[in-house]
């Protein structure tokens, strides 16, 4: 995993010309909210479509703070969209973002605490399957409007953008947009760590016996409730984080990432990539990105028939995504096993397997 | 006398309006082996789902250890120490038998210990221990979804056993295994009933032979007659609704199938 990070960091950005190092950095970033979504999806068997909404809050925390860097020598004390709309007073839900501490714990925790709120209210009352997939939605719609309607005080449909400085950096400077490459990267890296600790020991275990027969879970003795308020929590935190860095590559977040469309997007990533595999859900998130964007310069109505297709063909010829595919082709590729060297039904029988470790061959 | 391990007092159970339990009354003592048989419909699988807190009782209360359940959740109800086997084998395919036993086995299981602390040595013995008796030592690691049948039922009632419940409730435990199997099973049952108290749902009769020492039969939602395997085979009423039923049994499927075509044809 390190050896594939040091690639990223040091000889991609030589391969990649600025602006295709730009996209990679936002798809990175967007890997970030994917490996969340495979968390709570893949692992937990609960279907989100709502994560645009905790990806745009994460997005949100960060651009006020970026938009509180008014330079001194400015007339203006305020963010510049707000003269426009006649605020002559900072509103108080802005002040704290003035701390770029408090804005960094809120780009994480303010999509954690929406996550696990609703998640406890839908959770507790044993809402599933379908009926947790569309409070989501209504979610992304609530959110939706609520940021469209706030043109004083967010700036509405326009979203925050127009960005001078972060920490003092000019925040276009390629100096800067290299170092928040690096650290996309290392975020990446450190999500997918935890998802992978998550995932592998008892408790990831507990997480597929909740997908997979929630009820026996409880008959077990464990209250499934609190298992998955805490990965919904998780998974927003992470969609939390990727917003604010794709923000910081993009220059721009807007009500438009709360669109349910973009939601869907999240998922046919991780369902291209693979379910339940973490691997895939960045594998998925790069090509699938790539993909709209090269086909979109060179045929630009052509990439929603061109998803809308993908996700046909995942969802009927390979359900188990990329990486199912190619662990069904290769299994070596995934496993510590050694080559067959018999017959693979003797190979793979458990039972001849068993007697040879303890007998001998 | 031995202390009662769960008595059940007046219940009723209804789903608007149609009683699946009628007033039943029933009680285990501790360290007992029951049987419980009644042909389909008699409210065996509800009587199952009102001790362990699936089902609230509309009358009537049920007391465990003298507890009583009714304002408990599953969860409670099970960590209290009861476990339960349901009717089709319910393991978690997509993870292997160890891992299932793993999960049942942990003594402390809210959300961050689970999260943070490692199985002791103990429990992973136990753990051990357990695939050993149900014969899963060779398959341990591999996914419970390539198991045969009887092995997923086997690999239940081992779940059961790791949750180290007083009170173990087994719901036809050997629906769908060879003959063979089913004596291992009745063995196993056996050797369970040492230490724990046991109520097993079963239809075959033949395996109920084998383990039984007392027989509840249970009709209509509630029980009909108590009794030894052959105090009870002789009772007139059972052969009536029970083995009576089953002659016929066919004859009454039909039966209801034409009253409910007549029913969708109304609307």
């Amino acid at each position: 995993m390190a050896a594939i990070a040091l690639i990223f960091i040091l000889i991609v950005p030589l391969l990649l010309s600025g602006f295709r190092l730009n996209l990679m950095g936002r798809f990175l970033a967007l890997s970030i909210v994917a490996l969340g979504i495979d968390l709570i999806w893949g692992y937990t068997g609960l279907l989100s479509l709502g994560h645009g909404v905790l990806f745009a809050l994460g997005g949100y925390a960060l651009a006020m703070h970026l938009k509180l860097q008014i330079p001194p020598t400015s007339s203006l004390k305020l963010p510049d969209f707000m003269t426009l709309y006649g605020v002559t007073e900072l509103p108080w839900f802005w002040e704290p973002f003035h701390s770029f501490g408090f804005s960094v714990i809120a780009v994480a925790l303010i999509p954690a605490i929406l996550a696990a709120i609703l998640g406890f209210l839908v959770f507790r009352n044993r809402i599933r399957g379908v009926y947790f997939s569309i409070l989501t939605q209504a979610m992304t719609i609530i959110f939706f409007n609520l940021f469209n309607g706030q043109q004083r005080f967010i700036n509405g449909t326009n979203g925050l953008t127009d960005f001078n400085t972060i920490l003092g950096a000019p925040i276009n400077e390629p100096a800067t947009q290299r170092a928040i490459y690096v650290f996309t990267i290392l975020a990446l890296v450190a999500a997918y760590a935890l998802c992978r600790w998550l995932t592998s020991g008892r408790f990831g275990k507990l997480l597929i016996a909740i997908r997979d027969d929630e009820n026996r879970v409880r008959f077990s003795g464990y209250d499934p409730t609190g298992f998955k308020v805490l990965v919904f929590a998780i998974s927003g935190a992470l969609a939390g984080i990727a917003g604010a860095l794709f923000t910081l590559q993009t220059g721009i977040i807007s009500p438009k990432a709360m669109d349910i469309a973009f939601s869907i997007e999240m998922v046919i990533w991780v369902a291209v990539g693979g379910r339940a595999t973490l691997v895939g859900a960045i594998l998925g998130t790069l090509l699938v990105n790539f993909a709209k964007s090269l086909l979109s310069e060179k045929f630009p109505d052509f990439w929603l028939f061109f998803q809308g297709g993908l996700f046909l063909l995942v969802v009927l010829a390979l359900p188990n995504g990329i990486v199912g595919l190619l662990k069904s082709q290769f299994p070596d590729l995934f496993s510590s096993k050694k080559r067959l060297s018999t017959y693979p039904s003797l190979a793979e029988d458990a039972e001849v397997q068993y007697e040879r470790k303890n007998l001998g061959d | 006398m031995n202390a009662k391990i769960l008595e059940i007092e007046n219940v009723t159970v209804s789903f608007d309006g149609f009683k699946a339990l009628r007033n039943l009354t029933f009680s285990l003592d501790e360290g007992e082996l029951r049987v419980v048989i009644g042909p389909n419909g008699a409210g065996k699988t509800t009587f199952l789902d009102v001790i362990t807190g699936k089902t609230k009782p509309t009358e009537g209360q049920v007391l465990f250890k003298g507890r009583n359940v009714r304002s408990l959740p599953e969860h409670q109800i099970a960590r209290l120490g009861v476990g339960r086997k349901f009717q089709t084998p319910r393991v978690y395919l997509n993870l292997t038998p160890r891992e299932n036993l793993e999960l049942s086995c942990n003594r402390s299981k809210n959300v961050f210990s689970t999260l943070f602390k490692r199985p002791p040595t103990t429990e992973r013995r136990t753990v051990a221990g357990l695939l050993e008796t149900i014969g899963l030592t060779h398959k341990a690691d591999i996914k419970a979804a390539l198991l045969s049948h009887g092995e997923k039922q086997w690999l239940e009632i081992g779940m059961l056993v790791a949750q180290s419940p007083d009170l173990l409730l087994v719901d036809e435990p050997v629906a769908g295994l060879t003959d063979e199997e089913t004596e291992r099973t009745g063995d196993l049952l056996l050797a369970l009933a040492q230490s724990h108290s046991i109520i097993v749902i079963e239809h075959d009769m033949e395996f109920v032979r084998q383990i039984a020492r007392k027989v509840t039969v249970l009709h209509e939602g509630s029980v009909l007659c108590e009794g030894s395997i052959d105090e009870v085979q002789s009772h007139p009423r059972v052969i009536e609704v029970y083995l009576g039923q089953e002659l016929h049994s066919d004859h009454l499927v039909s039966l209801e199938q034409t009253d409910l075509l007549e029913m969708v044809d109304m609307n």
